[in-house]
């Protein structure tokens, strides 16, 4: 009882926090803060505009990039190839996957996505940084594929075999059922995956501060370097003092509501499909 | 048998090294009720399944014997191919959520692509429902989904989308385990009308119904046929033991 | 038709071939991964760089112990300040499944799950660094427990769930007291799931870094003292990673492959517990 009080408490404790030590930038910038896009120490102008824009370019392109292959494992794993020797060794490397630190995901970045970026933008002639936006967003799509991959083969496995069972008996193809009956009925929870995914996008932090290349400039190109409102905070965070730490915070408490929100909305849609799915059992 | 719509020929099934099926012969003519009769896991689901070959859906399974549907070897054919001629009706109603009674009723069609006008459509549509008595109930929301529809409405949707690809046989997997004695006896009632027009492999473990609606029946035993006849002439004498101790309720 | 059909079956095949491609090819980042840190990895390690401090750039050798030492300090701080809130918070959540408090409870262990580490990081700044006056060792297990927390609720509540109610029902009818029947019956039989749950979650904030970044901090040297920052592995190759210098480069590998043996590890500890310790009802 106690302990549960102190959960909720915890939570209600961090949200406050944020807010409270907020509050100097909230009443200095207000919202403009997010259509503001000088971040100026020196003359403590803020706005947090480079680092949404660069958030989101970040985070949709690495959901572009890691849907075919995501969705690919789902199916691999959720249809295709329930049990054997390759759904454990697919299944077990995806948790592998998973389980790598982030901060390894940026050392290993550095070391083989930068030199291979720089190759690609010395060919499409635009200035070979190696680190920006598209190295992160590469990265951050390894990173998400297990988290939909494994949501969207639970869905997956969740579609009533009598449904297939009636569409093969009606002569479709595998492929046929996979896409007018299993995709259909798979889709609110195949999406709720994406979902939580974009939240992971959004908040991973380390191998982002270390491929973007920390510029607080709005960005102009995909292949720019840019900052996240995490990678901000990561980088200028330990320093900062006054008004900086204030807004610092300030988007901190930005990015706390929005991963939140996602959370909630993911969480639900994918626990009512499950109690959805054991009432047709029964 | 000439003239038989489905011919079984010393068809055995096997999962794994369990042999479900041992040497079955059978025969069906055409625009019949037949009827698969037997205590649970005797086998008889696995027969019909392998008529349309659903039995391949699962791992491990293997064959021996052959069947012909009309004539033609059901084991050299596609699957898929195959399946179009063969439509199925399961143990419980399982229309396809996602799409409108519409669109259930022409599933068939949508799922393999073959297209046709929409007048042509709306034809399918309604001689299907027709056909599986259910155009008068639903003819007004034909656009909404059937999962509001009663479970014997949804059963009968599911007969009208199996009837609207024109199957030269109707497989029917325990079509009323899963509904209530009224609309049990509405799909009964419906599968005589059908008879007219179309072949029909039912599976029960309903004595009862098998007297009601089939003209022939088999009984099948540990996946063995023991006796395939005139149900009439089953019910009434019949010719090996098992069968009339099964017909008397002293096992399944 | 009979080219419809062949048409129909080759779309099949080649939907099926592109979705084994395009599985198998997000496998590449793992194996690739695994062939760097091992490559680059596995030649510094030796027993100088697991047994001494960092030294000053310019300087031969030199090893990881200060990180090591420090990661497996936080690991513990983070237990102690996790493990008996979350057990607590799980069986709360398991023996009231319905009810106001249990849905509010649940919400925020989705939202907790999904706050961004950094977010956290901020939060054991404000709440331990700045009253402090300095970064230190606590703060940084602190941030690593508020991370560890949802996983442990979490699976504890779901294993308690598992147990029979006839269990607990046994127990009372011998006149047991509610609070001996939960210590004594339930925890022990669920004792493997939530020992899962704790491996899973340790091998989640091994590695973690960006709540270290203002918290834990960093710290060349040894240092017991938890009021004082210390270093960790993910720290350190963050540190080495970023420098200009190959040596240290090559150090951030030798780390990353203790920190991926360290987290793989926790994880199949993590899996065979679950296996071999279940109890069946």
């Amino acid at each position: 009882m106690i302990s549960a009080v102190f959960i909720a408490g915890l939570l209600f404790a961090i949200a406050l926090t944020l807010f409270i030590q907020a509050i100097p930038a909230i009443k200095t910038f207000g919202f403009g803060f997010f259509v503001s896009k000088t971040w100026n120490t020196a003359a403590e102008q803020f706005g947090a505009l480079p680092f949404l824009v660069g958030t989101l370019l970040t985070s949709f392109l690495a959901l572009i990039i890691s849907i075919p292959f995501s969705i690919s494992i789902s199916i691999f794993l959720g249809e295709y190839f329930k049990e054997g020797a390759a759904s454990t060794f697919l299944r077990s490397a995806v948790e592998v996957l998973a389980g790598i630190p982030s901060v390894i995901y940026g050392l290993w970045g550095l070391f083989l996505l930068m030199p291979m970026v720089r190759i690609i933008e010395t060919k499409l002639g635009v200035p070979p940084h190696g680190v920006g936006i598209f190295t992160s967003a590469l990265i951050l799509a390894i990173m998400v594929i297990p988290f939909s991959a494994s949501i969207g083969r639970e869905v997956i496995t969740l579609v009533p075999s009598d449904l297939k069972e009636a569409a093969y008996s009606l002569g479709a193809t595998r492929f046929e059922v996979l896409k007018n009956i299993i995709i259909p009925y798979a889709r609110s929870g195949i999406i709720a995956g994406i979902l939580l995914a974009l939240g992971r996008a959004i908040g991973e932090t380390m191998a982002v501060t270390m491929l973007i290349g920390n510029s607080n400039f709005l960005p102009t190109s995909i292949f720019s370097p840019a900052n996240t409102m995490a990678s901000v905070i990561a980088n200028e965070f330990a320093e900062a003092t006054g008004l900086v730490s204030s807004s610092l915070i300030y988007i901190a408490l930005v990015l706390f509501l929005v991963t939140m929100l996602v959370n909630i909305i993911g969480n639900y849609v994918i626990q009512k499909i499950s109690i959805e799915a054991s009432k047709e059992v029964t | 048998m000439e003239n038989s719509v489905l011919t079984v020929d010393t068809f055995s099934a096997f999962f794994g090294d369990h042999q479900v099926l041992k040497d079955v012969n059978l025969s069906v003519p055409k625009n019949v009720v037949a009827a698969l009769m037997g205590p649970s896991g005797c086998g008889k689901t696995t027969l019909i399944r392998c008529v349309n070959r659903m039995h391949e859906l699962l791992p491990d399974t293997k064959v021996a014997g052959k069947m012909f549907l009309n004539e033609k070897d059901i084991y050299t054919m596609e699957p898929i191919v195959l399946r179009r001629k063969v439509g199925m009706v399961f143990q419980k109603p399982n229309p396809f959520p996602t799409m409108s009674i519409y669109d259930n009723v022409i599933a068939g069609y949508k799922l393999n692509g073959i297209r046709h006008s929409r007048e042509d459509f709306n034809n399918i549509v309604e001689q299907s429902l027709r056909s599986a008595a259910l155009w008068d109930e639903v003819k007004d929301f034909l656009h909404r989904k059937g999962t509001f529809l009663s479970g014997g409405q949804q059963q009968r949707l599911c007969i009208a989308r199996a009837l609207a690809m024109n199957p030269e046989i109707l497989l029917l997997d325990e079509p009323t385990s899963a509904l209530d004695p009224k609309s049990t006896s509405q799909i009964e009632e419906l599968f005589v009308e059908l008879k007219k027009n179309v072949t029909m492999l039912l599976v029960t473990h309903n004595i009862g119904q098998a007297a009601r609606v089939s003209d022939f029946t088999a009984f099948i035993y540990i996946g063995e046929l023991i006796e395939y006849g005139p149900t009439e002439k089953m019910f009434t004498v019949p010719k090996d033991k098992r069968t009339e101790e099964y017909l008397t309720g002293k096992f399944g | 038709m009979k080219d419809h059909v062949r048409a129909r079956l080759i779309k099949n095949y080649i939907f099926k071939g592109l979705v084994m491609l395009f599985a198998f090819i997000s496998l590449l980042p793992l194996l690739l991964i695994l062939y760097y840190i091992t490559k680059n990895g596995i030649s510094v390690i030796n027993w100088d760089f697991l047994t001494q401090l960092p030294r000053p750039i310019g300087e031969a050798g030199g090893g990881v112990f200060n990180a090591i030492m420090g990661t497996i300090m936080l690991i513990v701080l983070s237990c102690v300040f996790s493990i008996p809130f979350g057990i607590a918070a799980g069986i709360y959540l398991a023996e009231n499944r319905e009810g106001k408090l249990s849905n509010i409870v649940r919400l925020c262990v989705v939202v907790l799950q999904g706050t961004p580490s950094i977010v956290i990081g901020i939060i054991a700044y404000a709440w331990i660094v700045a009253p402090l006056r300095t970064f230190s060792a606590l703060s940084g297990g602190i941030a690593l427990s508020i991370m560890m927390l949802p996983v442990i609720i979490k699976t504890t509540e779901e294993t308690l769930k598992l147990i029979p109610y006839h269990l607990k029902e046994a127990s009372l009818a011998l006149g047991v007291p509610y609070y001996k029947t939960i210590l004594k019956v339930v925890l022990p039989s669920g004792l493997n799931g939530i020992l899962t749950g704790i491996l899973l979650s340790v091998a989640r904030i091994t590695g973690e870094t960006a709540p270290l970044l203002f918290t834990a901090f960093g710290n060349q040297f040894m240092n017991w003292n938890i009021f004082k920052p210390i270093d960790s592995l993910p720290y350190r190759i963050f540190y080495y990673a970023m420098s200009p210098y190959p040596e240290w480069h090559t150090f951030a590998w030798g780390a990353s492959f203790i920190l991926v043996v360290l987290t793989l590890a926790f994880n199949l500890i993590a899996r065979g517990v679950s296996i071999k310790w279940k109890i069946q009802f």
